[in-house]
């Protein structure tokens, strides 16, 4: 288990105040001029060396990542930081305790990578629904500015940096990281096509690199512990500490940061008081938020929490938001209200998508009940490949996994309800 | 995408928000606003414009606020883009309220995570004090809608209402919430068990030195 001593956010609960006396206390924004002064491309190698993959869902390596952007950018195009804090994906809500309880490790991390990504400003893109946590970070960055610690020489760096808040309005899809910038730019959320990648042409057309809240927040107490020490936890490729978020059919749901790769049970046992009714009691678990294919009970049991190993179960770590399901569950509607959640998230751009989500609700809604043939199974699962890999962006693969996930581990309960309705149906008849 | 109730702009509507004006105190914060995007970037204020359109509507009214389509033609106007491209913003973002609404708008998760937690018991407690999906009770007080996943699963199932959250609700606390609303009164907003805030119930199982004091775990970095 995590040591408290290796953990990154303290003050996750809140027990203390987010404030900057407070925060400056616990250690953030402690000589982060110095942090500094080695250079943007020396903490850009740190960030590489230390393993950090993103951990906004799709894990992709951070310091890489930084290392797209243009190491010189050209007058009237440069760089910029976009802080992914549209936190909607649901079982997911880690940023919004960082947000609301520590953000000045998140403002502290904003400038570090700013800096290390040669950004003069970065936009922080906050879910409109996070109204008490946005007015504390506009609190606390008004605090950051007021002592000196962003704007003109920030931190006594000698670069100056600014860092703004931008509230959403309510719209999953924003959290993709296109439509983020067209929401930022004052339109409606919708993806763009790629290529250009955002570091090439991203916020108004200029060089701009997207992360997640964690995975800036994190960048501080690398830099100070250095990346030997966030590699030391978890698995290879896997490695870090991570911020998990517990909801579901647990005694005690939370959010907890653990170390990657900390087995299923584990991470149940220790922090959720267990699963409800006991392990024998567990149905499946949705690993890694929505739109992750969920796992049955047997096969997650003793699985470590990670990138790799929940890819080897034929699901994913996502953003670590872990739905858990006991054997009460009507895993048919628990899956079809996901379903519903897509349908009335998809922007309506891509055809697959704005059709083929209300289409998959609707049959799922008739699956639920039974009121379905038997091969409607296969044309449901037809359908999702239909749809997968056929859109812009990935809200269609979103909608399209939790439904094969559904098909794959749970067909004879589907099969079992349409044969069950019919049965009643033929006794109703006589 | 928002499918939820709208007005066209009848002659009253016209008529009754047609000269739509920023309070003094709110045409500073459009300057403040409009100064976080670069300059001709004044586009990027759109979304943060409505919504402070929608709360003043709403501090006038007494109600969530709602926008009516003359005020985004004011807005858009202010901000130098055509009108369609604001009403394309308002129409797209689901906490836009493009017809009144209640003094107090509760929103109900629905998402899987709510549900599994019991959000049905939340939406019964709102639909046995006469609340209905959709729309506002008579006096005005409730506006109900069922949303999608606010992110506060941990402490499922939740609802927000004006703007806070209420969470680790029952049918019984649901019930309390919207009673003392009605009376007047302030219900305590947050976990509506014996919690601190997504900490496990029952006390912390990790950085237990946190919970009673501002603890610097840099002394035993090694």
């Amino acid at each position: 288990m995590l040591e408290d001593k290796d953990r990154i956010f303290t003050n996750v609960y809140g027990f203390q105040p987010w404030n900057l006396k407070a925060a400056l206390k616990r250690g953030d924004w402690d000589d982060t001029k110095a942090l500094m002064a080695s250079g943007p491309d020396a903490i850009i190698e740190i960030v590489k060396e230390s393993g950090l993959r993103g951990r906004g869902g799709a894990g992709f390596p951070t310091g890489m990542k930084w290392s797209f952007m243009p190491k010189e950018p050209k007058e009237g195009k440069p760089n910029f930081l976009v802080i992914n804090a549209d936190e909607s994906e649901p079982g997911s809500c880690k940023d919004r305790e960082i947000i609301r309880h520590d953000p000045h490790k998140l403002i502290e991390g904003a400038l570090l990578a700013g800096f290390a990504m040669r950004a003069r400003a970065a936009y922080i893109y906050i879910r409109g629904e996070f109204i008490r946590e946005a007015e504390t970070l506009f609190a606390a960055v008004q605090e950051a500015y007021d002592a000196g610690l962003l704007g003109k020489n920030a931190a006594k760096s000698g670069y100056d940096f600014d860092l703004f808040v931008h509230r959403g309005a309510g719209a999953y899809i924003c959290g993709e990281e296109t439509a983020m910038l067209e929401s930022l730019e004052g339109k409606k959320g919708q993806p763009r096509l790629k290529p250009p990648f955002p570091a090439g042409a991203g916020l108004y057309g200029c060089p701009t690199t997207v992360n997640n809240v964690e995975s800036i927040a994190v960048v501080p107490t690398i830099l100070r512990r250095g990346a030997a020490w966030f590699k030391s936890f978890g698995r290879e490729k896997n490695e870090g500490t991570k911020l998990f978020q517990i909801s579901g059919h647990v005694n005690k749901p939370c959010v907890v940061e653990e170390a990657m790769s900390i087995p299923f049970r584990e991470l149940i046992d220790r922090h959720a008081g267990g699963i409800r009714g006991g392990w024998d009691n567990l149905l499946a678990v949705i690993p890694g938020g929505s739109s992750v294919p969920l796992v049955p009970a047997a096969q997650i049991m003793d699985a470590p929490m990670d990138f790799d190993g929940l890819k080897a179960l034929g699901s994913g770590l996502g953003t670590a938001a872990v739905i858990v399901m006991d054997k009460s569950t009507d895993i048919v509607r628990a899956i079809s209200r996901i379903s519903y959640f897509y349908k009335h998230e998809s922007c309506g751009q891509c055809t697959p998508c704005r059709e083929g989500t209300g289409w998959m609700w609707r049959v799922m809604e008739r699956l639920r009940e039974g009121d379905a043939q038997i091969h409607e199974i296969d044309t449901l699962l037809d359908v999702t490949k239909q749809v997968e890999g056929h859109t812009i962006c990935a809200l269609g693969d979103a909608a399209a996994w939790p439904i094969q996930g559904l098909i794959r581990h749970f067909r004879p309960e589907l099969e079992r309800r349409i044969i069950d309705r019919q049965g009643q149906q033929l006794e109703a008849a006589e | 995408m928002a499918e939820a109730k709208r007005l066209p702009a009848t002659p009253e509507i016209r008529e009754r928000w047609g000269n739509f004006a920023w309070t003094p105190a709110n045409e500073k914060q459009v300057a403040v606003v409009i100064g976080r995007y670069p300059p001709g970037r004044q586009q990027s204020a759109i979304i943060p414009l409505l919504d402070l359109a929608q709360r003043q509507i709403g501090a006038e009214t007494n109600t969530q606020g709602w926008l009516p389509i003359p005020v985004i033609e004011t807005i858009a106007h202010q901000l130098g883009m055509p009108p369609i491209r604001a009403y394309e913003v308002a129409t797209f973002y689901t906490m836009f309220n493009l017809a009144p609404v209640g003094r107090f708008h509760v929103q109900v998760c629905g998402t899987t995570p709510c549900m599994l937690r019991g959000s049905d018991d939340v939406l019964e407690a709102c639909y046995k004090k006469g609340l209905k999906k959709g729309s506002t009770t008579d006096d005005g007080l409730f506006t109900l809608t069922e949303v999608e996943c606010l992110g506060a699963c941990a402490n499922a199932p939740m609802v927000q209402i004006n703007d806070d959250n209420f969470e680790d609700l029952t049918f019984d606390s649901m019930t309390a919430v919207l009673d003392a609303l009605a009376k007047g009164e302030s219900p305590k907003a947050g976990p509506q068990i014996e919690r601190q805030t997504s900490c496990p119930e029952g006390g912390p199982t990790s950085l237990p030195e946190m919970a009673g004091a501002n603890h610097d775990y840099r002394g035993s970095w090694s």
